[in-house]
């Protein structure tokens, strides 16, 4: 009887304060943090949305109202020669990514909003170009998201190649979450994968659908912050803000629907409900949810081993509380989460640079090095 | 003399309200509420209340309501650096978020007219378009 009784309390414990908190686990800790600081590489920048190294002391940086800056032991020069850049909302200058043979032939890639010449509204797109000292050459547009809009959000976009010679970028859902996300036919809320002359793999999941966006990789994505391929398997993983509550990591998978808007973990900025569906059928579960959102961006897994404890670990920045988010992964799960760098400022960017050290992109401040005592 | 004085002076008042159509307040405040949903919220919340240390509040804000010239150039060309926002101090960077003037006098009209936020003074596209960086 007794054991019954507290089987039962224990039960009703459970639910109570299941239905208390909904914090997705595990509950983020926050380590001491006198073990970590942070080195300056450049300063001067207000929201340096992507970078790329060229070697240990040399690297490419954007800042979002369009600039984009080659940075030499800490002095930034700026390149000329950037396509026009549609300033709107959340848009601007956004990822830069070096082609995995820039060594040998200087291409670069990058994500821009754009509004072409008699557009009204604009749309995500990708350039490469070639570099110079400090001047591109050869812009070339690659892919331009339609139709456009005066909507101001989720533009995406985050550049990454896979180990085959792909290219992969994302556009969100560009305000428009009832329609663009889950149709083929349109762009926005979409992983899409190129060849690296921009040209269509042939083995692209949707190239035999009918009207389908050929480029289309993934779909059902609401906003793709954050992208990195995994060192070891070689999988292209991606964070993505939810509404409130309900940003993502998923492990971006071909032909794949990720579900959003009719899924989702998140509910609307006012608090009402977007869907009571958790799971559906032909739709892809995140790896990792967070409720409530960090706002992350960024994604970079540490795989060098100059610190000591982090090798395998994901690292993604966030915006909203300011910090760098260290996530442990054990047997495919996230078992511990915790905050480092707390209250360094809006951290945009996260990458492991060729020394293997984690450089961040904080918004107000520019490039800071993370650096372990 | 006078009657083309008189004629220039129409015309000038003229060409003033077809360069600024001014639309009622009412109309600019549901407008401005659309521009506020896509451009505003994701920091300001929509209960305007921001978030404290991160996003100032746009909710009974004595920086607000006593600069606000100086909070549409905010708008219109960005903010960074610190200000004081009801004693507390911010130092974050609100980019240009690429409004047109009409739609910055959408979005402060309904700033200025939501949560309690009341505003006797209606912003105009003309005097968005007036202040300078």
């Amino acid at each position: 009887m007794k054991k019954k009784f507290s089987a039962l309390l224990y039960l009703g414990i459970f639910y109570l304060t299941s239905c208390i908190s909904q914090e997705n686990p595990p509950e983020i800790k926050t380590p001491d943090q006198s073990n970590y600081s942070t080195e300056t590489i450049v300063d001067g920048i207000d929201v340096p949305w992507g970078m790329d190294f060229i070697s240990e002391n040399e690297l490419l940086v954007t800042e979002k109202k369009g600039i984009l800056y080659r940075v030499l032991n800490g002095k930034k020069t700026e390149v000329l020669g950037l396509p026009e850049i549609y300033k709107r909302g959340q848009g601007g200058l956004l990822d830069v990514a070096l082609h995995p043979d820039f060594k040998n032939n200087t291409v670069i890639y990058f994500t821009a909003s754009a509004q072409l010449e008699g557009d009204t509204g604009g749309n995500t797109a990708l350039y490469c170009a070639k570099l110079n000292d400090n001047q591109l050459s050869e812009v070339k547009l690659l892919y331009k998201g339609t139709p456009n809009t005066k909507k101001g959000q989720h533009w995406g976009s985050r550049i990454v190649f896979d180990y085959q010679g792909h290219l992969f970028f994302g556009i969100g859902d560009r305000g428009n979450r009832d329609v663009n996300p889950q149709d083929l036919e349109r762009d926005g809320g979409k992983i899409y994968r190129l060849n690296l002359d921009g040209s269509i793999p042939e083995d692209n999941p949707f190239t035999n659908k009918e009207g389908a966006k050929q480029a289309v990789y993934s779909y059902g994505h609401r906003n793709p912050q954050g992208m990195t391929v995994h060192p070891k398997t070689g999988e292209i993983w991606e964070n993505e803000h939810g509404p409130k509550g309900g940003d993502e990591i998923n492990i971006i998978l071909k032909g794949k629907n990720f579900g959003w808007p009719v899924i989702t973990y998140g509910v609307n900025y006012s608090g009402t409900s977007i869907t009571d569906k958790r799971a559906m059928p032909g739709m892809e579960q995140p790896f990792y949810y967070w409720v409530p959102s960090i706002a992350p961006s960024g994604m970079a897994f540490s795989s060098s081993g100059v610190y000591r404890k982090w090798k395998g670990d994901l690292f993604v920045g966030s915006l909203k509380f300011k910090y760098l988010e260290r996530l442990v992964i054990k047997r495919e799960k996230i078992v511990k989460r915790e905050k480092i760098l707390n209250d360094i400022g809006r951290v945009r960017n996260v990458k492991e640079g060729p020394d293997g050290y984690l450089y961040l992109g904080v918004e107000g401040k520019g490039i800071l090095k993370v650096v372990y005592k | 003399m006078k009657v083309l004085l008189g004629l220039m002076g129409l015309f000038i008042l003229f060409e003033g309200t077809w360069l600024f159509q001014n639309k009622p307040l009412e109309q600019s405040i549901a407008d401005g509420e659309e521009i506020y949903q896509d451009f505003c919220l994701q920091c300001h919340l929509d209960t305007g209340k921001g978030v404290s240390g991160v996003s100032p509040p746009l909710v009974e804000s004595d920086y607000l309501m006593n600069n606000i010239d100086l909070s549409i150039r905010g708008v219109k060309y960005g903010l960074s650096g610190p200000i004081v926002v009801n004693g507390e101090e911010y130092d974050g960077v609100m980019q240009n978020q690429g409004l047109d003037n009409e739609e910055i006098a959408d979005v402060m009209n309904y700033i200025l007219n939501s949560w309690g936020n009341k505003s006797t003074d209606m912003i105009t596209e003309e005097r968005v378009a007036n202040i300078t960086e």
